[in-house]
């Protein structure tokens, strides 16, 4: 037994002989330093974003060609969105950004209660849109404007174009509806945030989680900042 | 260097420190599904792909005995038709994408820049796990009727007419794919960020570059599938009109989303091989990679070309004649940094002395059989031939040179050549050489029949044939016998040399590179001192100059 002890105790030593004195508790054993730490998690970050752009990417094209084929059809099928409730919700979402920078910023000044503080409100705001959002689906469902066997809605001014608007509302289902995705996906990842800033576990030497969450959330925002113009408004 | 460590631990002999290694520092299944070692991790995906590669070869064999006869008496023609949709979705989605990078990367890929691990070792096991739910779909679909589309998904068929089960498929294609993704980004941040004192771009292996140029790809192209397959799925589900021309959509639409990653896919195949032969042929050859920035850049540019290409899977779909012009050019362009690869590992063979080891074996094949599929990708890349030859055997042919006579040979190469690494045990020479000669002959006789049956006129995806392609046919199913027999061999031999098998020691095959400077199987943390590069990119005087200088002090 005493063997076996020794011997891992070697190995340990033999495997990290430069980290003798400071030893952050949230290094990871495969990093050399907190610095090389963070770097590797905000570039991984932007790479992931990265991915998420093409994702978006592939349907924002796909819209634009059928926007392209079916103009008059689009025009009338954004007619139906409700533009007040549509822009009210942008100004809820960048304001949870504003917060989220808050947030990241007082990650790094090891301000824990307000830290805290901010990410609850982005994490309210975020509920809020997602909320309205949930309004809005529920009154489009309610006009027959969900596509599939529930579409009942027929354009009255000009029933010819009733098939493009079905069109157009499968885009906005399922462009909002992946957007809507990822904000939940946020908002799981900002509870655990809470916590973990609540426990006191971030400063200035360890805040890369709440700066790529930061990014994360910021990047959402920036998704439906286009969807909102190609949706609701052009 | 050493020294410091033996002064730590004053009682224990080098050899016991030897002893203890990534396989037997724990024990127990636990160790290995929770495991954060990108080594073992390695392994489970190395038994998940053969696991699917058996089963997708199975597929294979029983379309091979279909076609002995010109009628159609073994399976009906729908049996027949699930019989190719599934082959193709376990092989491409479930085996040859993640095989080469989820196996020898995630094992070799730290290693070779002396790190202790990938950047993000969670992410790296998560993603084996999305890699084994995406699977069990592909197995439940097998189970539960399986799916007749072909593994491209066509619309509307596969969205409006299709009775089989396409919404299970494309959703394990779909999660399957976030686990290519997961372990693409976190190969572009370990390249990035974890790379050894003084391992510069320039002095980096080859197959670190290729592995590079395979991460972006796969970090770029797979999320249109994603996302592609996502619209596909709501069409289907909702029988909504996205793709179907009778509700106003596309289907062309989706044929040029569903290439946009598809194409790219086949470097996501064919990369990684490019990335074994490199190592592969320095190793056996024992020189520096002739021009080594050539091939270097020349995977880069590969991964740039391969998303300009895509429309040349459409020529027949009813594109416009000048954007058809424009990809017929852009394809035979992509045929430029493929073809410096190739010269350039037959430069490096030029005047060496090149030793004949079974993954030496493996290479020359791969170089033979790719160029082969290589300059068939031309004879479709020009648009008279194209139209000619669609939907024929000779296209099947075609990329079955480039999928299986590239990518799986390099992947037996690289499986045979880290062997000695991952295991500490040498495969037996004699079984691997006759097994490469088996493979070699084996794929010969069952594709090249092919280019001929293809070139007059044998349609693909039918289960029955006129009567003058019989010969052809049974040479090639003739073949698939011999090919089988050649990719069991290995599995058999592997498996008895983990037990059997010689003692390898840490640099059997006298090759540089950092995970040839580290024991056979590794430590736990891949190397007992952070190396400290001082040598260039296959240089063999100062790698064994900086080796020895390290063992002295």
């Amino acid at each position: 037994m005493s063997e076996d002890a020794t011997l891992s105790h070697s190995a340990e030593h033999a495997s990290e002989p430069h980290t003798h004195g400071h030893h952050h508790p949230f290094l990871q054993h495969h990093f050399e330093d907190m610095g090389q730490q963070h770097e590797a998690s905000t570039l991984g970050m932007w790479f992931f974003v990265a991915q998420e752009i093409l994702f978006f990417g592939g349907i924002f094209c796909a819209y634009f060609i059928y926007r392209e084929m079916y103009p008059e059809a689009w025009k009338a099928g954004s007619h139906h969105q409700n533009w007040q409730i549509g822009a009210a919700n942008t100004i809820v979402l960048i304001g949870s950004s504003l917060t989220m920078a808050l947030a990241v910023w007082g990650a790094q000044q090891a301000k824990r209660k307000f830290t805290t503080l901010m990410l609850i409100l982005t994490l309210v705001l975020g509920g809020i849109f997602v909320g309205v959002k949930g309004y809005e689906y529920a009154e489009h469902i309610h006009e027959g404007l969900f596509p599939g066997s529930m579409f009942t809605f027929v354009q009255q001014d000009a029933p010819h174009l009733t098939p493009g608007v079905h069109l157009f509302m499968t885009f906005y289902f399922v462009m909002t509806g992946l957007h809507a995705l990822h904000m939940i996906i946020g908002a799981g990842l900002l509870l655990w945030f809470i916590k973990r800033t609540w426990r006191g576990d971030f400063g200035p030497e360890y805040y890369s989680p709440v700066e790529i969450m930061g990014l994360y959330w910021h990047f959402v925002d920036i998704v439906w900042i286009f969807l909102f113009p190609l949706l609701y408004l052009v | 260097m050493t020294s410091t460590t033996i002064d730590d631990a004053p009682f224990i002999e080098p050899s016991t420190r030897e002893r203890r290694n990534y396989l037997n520092d724990e024990y127990g299944v636990l160790s290995w599904l929770l495991t954060r070692d990108h080594k073992r991790i390695a392994l489970l995906y190395l038994f998940s792909v053969t696991t699917f590669f058996i089963v997708g070869g199975i597929i294979a064999f029983m379309m091979r005995l279909e076609l002995l006869t010109p009628e159609g008496d073994m399976f009906t023609s729908d049996t027949y038709n699930k019989l190719f949709t599934l082959h193709g979705v376990v092989m491409i989605f479930f085996f040859l994408i993640p095989a080469i990078p989820a196996v020898m990367g995630n094992f070799i890929l730290p290693i070779m820049l002396g790190a202790k691990d990938l950047a993000f070792p969670k992410l790296n096991l998560l993603s084996w796990y999305i890699y084994m739910i995406g699977g069990t779909f592909g197995i439940i679909v097998i189970i539960t009727g399986g799916v007749d589309t072909g593994w491209t998904f066509y619309t509307p068929f596969s969205t409006q007419y299709s009775n089989t089960k396409v919404f299970a498929t494309t959703l394990g294609a779909f999660i399957t794919g976030f686990s290519s993704i997961l372990t693409g980004l976190n190969f572009l941040v370990t390249i990035h960020r974890m790379r050894a004192p003084g391992l510069t771009w320039y002095r980096l292996p080859l197959f670190v570059w290729s592995m590079y140029g395979t991460s972006v790809i796969i970090m770029l192209a797979t999320p249109v599938l994603a996302i592609t397959l996502v619209m596909l799925m709501v069409e289907r589900v909702l029988r909504v009109g996205i793709f179907d021309p009778a509700l106003g959509g596309d289907p062309v639409l989706y044929q040029h989303m569903f290439w946009f990653y598809s194409h790219p896919a086949v470097y996501i195949m064919v990369l990684p091989a490019m990335a074994v032969i490199s190592e592969c042929v320095a190793a056996f050859t024992r020189k520096k990679i002739f021009g080594y920035k050539f091939v270097a850049f020349s995977s880069l540019a590969i991964a740039f070309l391969s998303f300009l290409v895509w429309a040349h899977h459409l020529f027949v779909a009813g594109i416009s004649i000048y954007s058809a012009l424009i990809f017929s050019f852009l394809s035979m362009f992509v045929a430029v940094p493929s073809a410096i690869k190739v010269f350039n590992w037959t430069a490096t063979m030029y005047k060496a002395s090149v030793s004949w080891q079974t993954p030496m074996l493996y290479v020359m094949g791969f170089i033979g059989l790719f160029t082969i599929g290589g300059v068939t990708g031309l004879f479709l890349a020009a648009l008279g031939v194209d139209v000619h030859v669609h939907d024929s055997y000779f296209v099947v042919a075609h990329f079955h040179y480039v999928m299986v006579g590239g990518t799986i040979m390099a992947y037996m190469a690289g499986i045979h050549y880290w062997w000695p690494k991952i295991t500490g045990r040498m495969y037996p020479e004699w079984w691997g050489r006759l097994s490469a000669l088996l493979v070699f002959v084996g794929f010969n006789l069952t594709f090249f029949p092919q280019f001929l049956v293809g070139y007059v006129g044998m349609p693909r995806r039918y289960h029955a044939y006129a009567p003058e392609f019989q010969v052809l046919n049974v040479l090639s199913t003739a073949g698939a016998t011999v090919l089988a027999v050649g990719y069991l061999l290995p599995i058999i031999y592997l498996t008895w040399s983990v037990k059997f098998g010689r003692k390898a020691g840490a640099n059997p095959w006298g090759a540089v590179g950092l995970e040839w400077a580290t024991t056979s199987p590794p430590p736990k943390e891949n190397f007992h001192e952070t190396p400290v590069v001082t040598w260039e990119a296959y240089d063999y005087p100062a790698f064994l100059k900086a080796m020895k200088e390290t063992q002295d002090v």
